[in-house]
């Protein structure tokens, strides 16, 4: 049994520790907004915060998350209202398939938490999720968009 | 902050309608009959619309959507004749099994060669003039008023002389029971208020926050889930296998040979199917295959540049003699690799079957094609059959033509009757199996005269043809069109150069490598190989690349529009900034007409920078502006990624290439400023999707000449050891 304490709440689960992270949310825990695009922890889909640390889960048994705070894309609305960044996502209708896009809001999400106002620069540094559809132009705008609001939840 | 989106019950009619709630079988695992009303009894009004006592509007979309838009843009051609409210629409899929049942009472479902709103913009229009029609109807006659006195707006109808007014909820059943009228006409375009606005998409909701299902995501009540491996080698078999150590290993449920080439083990989740499957030792037989390579098929092509025998597909004067009898003459050979889609979802399929009847929820580029596979490989007939659509998580063309995953999902089902399997690939069997973007080279050669005046043209095609392994039947008497793509006499795809003396002609060289329909088909090339020569003739010629090109253009008013707006928004003849270098193309496809001009830098001879991407098309009618600058601007990062850093190469009979560590794909930091000119001429209905993507890498070429003087013909430029920074 592994505790997991995901979105605040704490999961008993019964599965294998080197079972990565990933599949520990979406089939242990049932949480399926965190996807599976590689695996190897080259395409930022699957990315959480642990600890408050964007990580690619695909690459994290799951052995490593017990103890740790994570937070999924499921968890960063609050009081039925979206946080900042998917806020900005909303306004700048940002996604075309969306499939990327939880690991994009969840990287972006920490990148503000650290640099409010970042800049390019800071951007291009941080955010290297793939996206297929090509979203990119977006999501730039959208980061921008996001470091201007306050979070008002 | 302003407009701070609460997720609202605007969204939650978003979510159940992409979820299941709104369906009109939905993703109801238990459901089965065709049912023409929608899941809470709502009739519908024609075939296309439904409208709930609450005034909510659920418009029927046929087509697939996969990130282009499509779905957004058909429900405002709808709601623009229906003159609904648009806050109060939502959307459904109808299932493939119910248009087979209706006679395919909502047309094609076939979401490929950007045809979603091109093909189905007239009948989706007067299925929103039909039933609002109907409603008006249903109106008057409550009012005892003939319907002329009553018109409709934004759901609500008046009776003019009285005032009075209704809603269209009010009225929807009484609607209901009305013949659908036919031959019901359309507005003007001039009188559009829907159609043309960039309104943003009705499906984003659920795509922040994680309740989007795609079919990677579907749960179903007693789901097993299944990982596969088929045999690397295209067209090779499973020679033996020893399951033994994988039945043991957790969760296991079954080992199953799938076919004669993979074998797949079930387990409770997809993790544990997975790490088992790793444990099968699985022995392989290639087959003759396994001898063939990337350099073994790429002499078979260059033999096929100076082949006797070619397709013929454009052909005018006489370019032979010409070429022979020209004052100056050039010569370029290109060569366009395999590509991988590269989806960001990885196939996947969800299979249940029994004797009776077999079930498939997946994503889709054409449902019906997948009911058929459904059919095909369940043994069953396709009555018995159904399929569930599922957003995509991307398609590029992947999951359009060929449904080898469902048809997987299905034989691993069948060994387990009654239990819902996932069937759920991993990125390297993405990677292994894909329908690549086919292989081809090309031989071009142009004269010129004294005046520098292009006189002949000959285009040699070397290589796989797509129809030949997919549509077979579409061939023209062995002959493949879709190779000709841009290069047509005329149509969707034609030439868009006057050249008084021409032959394009294709030697066909098919390999054993399952191709495909990939975002833009033949294009990708096709526009490299001509626009990169047309830049090599210009310089040849000493004439400015614009310049050049305007001469052959006059009877291609659309396609020099395009083509001077991107040269005067892009500053073409004046000067750069400090070490910026600018590149042209453009070029007809899929019905519309699309231009770029790329202003990049170049350090170190080999890293590019590209620092803006003007783009400009043609696309007849823009139903959504906003979703058009979004395509435009995701054509760049799909064809620049292509260009720079994808291919799949060959070894011993299977690809090379298994994760994005080694098939690359743009990010942030490389993307340009993409500024896109939408300039819709009317009269006409083109494709979004596809066309821009295709005038993405020749215009960096293009540029990259202007930087360095060095043309590169084989691709990808990682190959030459040229970067996107």
């Amino acid at each position: 049994m592994i505790r997991l304490t995901v979105n605040g709440k704490t999961h008993e689960i019964d599965v294998e520790p080197d079972t990565p992270l990933l599949w520990a949310i979406r089939e242990q825990v049932g949480l399926t907004g965190t996807k599976y695009g590689c695996g190897v922890a080259v395409c930022g889909a699957c990315t959480v915060h642990m600890d408050g640390v964007p990580v690619r889960s695909c690459g994290i048994p799951v052995s490593a998350a017990a103890g740790k705070k994570i937070t999924t894309i499921e968890g960063l609305a609050a009081n039925g209202r979206l946080n900042k960044v998917q806020q900005a996502w909303f306004e700048n209708d940002v996604p075309q398939c969306g499939y990327c896009q939880s690991g994009m809001i969840m990287a972006v999400t920490a990148l503000l938490q650290k640099t409010p106002k970042p800049t390019d620069a800071q951007i291009d540094e941080a955010i290297t999720n793939i996206c297929r559809c090509g979203t990119y132009q977006q999501v730039r705008e959208a980061i921008h968009t996001a470091a201007r609001h306050k979070e008002r939840r | 902050m302003s407009n701070a989106p609460r997720i609202s019950r605007r969204s939650f009619i978003v979510t159940s309608a992409a979820v299941g709630g709104g369906l009109v079988i939905g993703i109801n695992p238990f459901g089965g009959t065709s049912v023409v009303r929608a899941a809470d009894d709502t009739p519908e009004i024609g075939a296309w619309v439904v409208i709930r006592p609450d005034d909510t509007v659920v418009i029927r979309i046929a087509r697939s959507e996969m990130g282009q838009g499509t779905l957004t843009g058909l429900a405002q051609m709808v709601a623009e004749e229906l003159e609904c409210d648009w806050k109060k629409v939502t959307w459904e899929y109808p299932t493939p099994g119910q248009s087979v049942a209706r006679k395919r009472v909502w047309g094609d479902f076939g979401t490929v060669g950007s045809r979603g709103i091109r093909m189905s913009h007239d009948y989706v229009r007067k299925g929103g003039a039909a039933a609002r029609i109907m409603l008006v109807q249903a109106a008057a006659d409550a009012w005892k008023a003939p319907a002329s006195e009553c018109s409709a707006a934004s759901s609500v109808i008046t009776h003019k002389p009285s005032g009075r007014k209704t809603t269209y909820g009010k009225v929807a059943e009484a609607a209901a029971k009305l013949e659908v009228p036919k031959d019901v006409p359309l507005k003007d375009p001039k009188d559009w208020k829907v159609i043309g606005k960039p309104l943003k998409r009705l499906d984003t909701i659920d795509k922040l926050t994680g309740k989007q299902v795609y079919g990677a995501d579907l749960k179903l009540p007693g789901m097993l889930n299944a990982s596969i491996r088929d045999c690397p080698v295209f067209g090779g078999k499973v020679k033996s296998f020893d399951a033994a150590k994988a039945e043991r290993m957790p969760g296991v449920k079954k080992v199953v040979r799938v076919g004669e080439s993979a074998i797949a083990v079930v387990a409770d989740t997809w993790w544990r199917a997975k790490t088992a499957l790793d444990a099968v030792q699985i022995e392989w037989d290639g087959g003759e295959n396994a001898k063939v390579s990337s350099a073994s098929i790429a002499d078979i092509l260059k033999a096929g540049l100076s082949a006797e025998h070619a397709f013929v597909h454009n052909q005018k004067g006489d370019a032979r003699a010409a070429i022979a009898g020209a004052a100056k003459k050039l010569e370029a050979v290109y060569a366009y690799p395999f590509q991988n889609h590269a989806t960001m979802e990885p196939m996947n399929a969800t299979a249940r079957y029994t004797a009776e009847r077999c079930e498939v929820w997946c994503p889709t580029q054409n449902g019906e094609g997948a009911l058929a596979t459904t059919a095909a490989a369940s043994g069953l007939p396709i009555d018995k059959c159904e399929v569930y659509k599922l957003h995509l998580g991307g398609g590029f063309g992947r999951r359009g033509a060929i449904h080898d995953y469902v048809r997987q999902a299905v034989l691993i089902a069948k060994e387990m009757p009654g239990t819902p399997v996932k069937l759920l690939w991993t990125r390297e069997e993405d990677m292994l199996h894909g329908m690549y973007h086919p292989v081809m080279q090309a031989k071009l050669t142009g004269a010129l005269d004294a005046g520098g005046n292009l006189t002949a043209l000959q285009i040699r095609l070397s290589g796989q043809s797509i129809l030949a392994a997919v549509f077979p039947g579409a061939l023209d008497k062995g002959k493949d069109p879709l190779a000709f793509q841009g290069f047509w006499p005329g149509g969707e795809h034609s030439l868009e150069y006057s050249i008084p003396n021409l032959t394009v002609d294709h030697a066909m060289r098919n390999t054993h490598v399952p191709p495909g329909f990939w975002r833009g088909v033949n294009i990708n090339q096709n526009a490299i190989f001509l626009e990169c020569f047309m830049d090599e003739l210009a310089h040849a010629a000493g004439q400015d690349a614009l310049e050049f090109r305007r001469k052959l253009m006059a009877d291609h008013p659309k396609s020099l529009a395009v083509l001077n707006a991107v040269a005067a928004k892009g500053g073409w003849g004046k000067k750069a900034p400090p070490g910026r270098y600018r590149g042209l193309a453009h070029f007809r496809a899929f019905g519309s007409y699309v231009a770029a001009l790329a202003e990049i830098s170049v350090k170190d001879g080999n890293k590019i920078k590209i620092h803006k991407i003007v783009a400009a098309t043609d696309t007849g009618y823009a139903v959504n502006p906003a979703q058009i600058e979004r395509q435009i601007a995701g054509s760049f990062v799909y064809g620049l990624s292509a260009l720079f850093n994808q291919e799949c190469t060959i070894k011993d009979g299977g690809m090379q290439q298994t994760n994005f560590h080694d098939y690359d794909s743009m990010r942030i930091a490389q993307m340009p400023r993409v500024e896109s000119i939408i300039m819709p001429s009317g009269g006409f209905w083109g494709g979004v999707g596809e066309p821009t993507i295709c005038v993405a890498a020749p215009a960096v070429l293009n540029a990259y000449f202007a930087a360095t003087g060095k043309r590169i013909r084989s691709f990808p430029l990682k190959n030459h050891d040229i970067v996107m920074v």
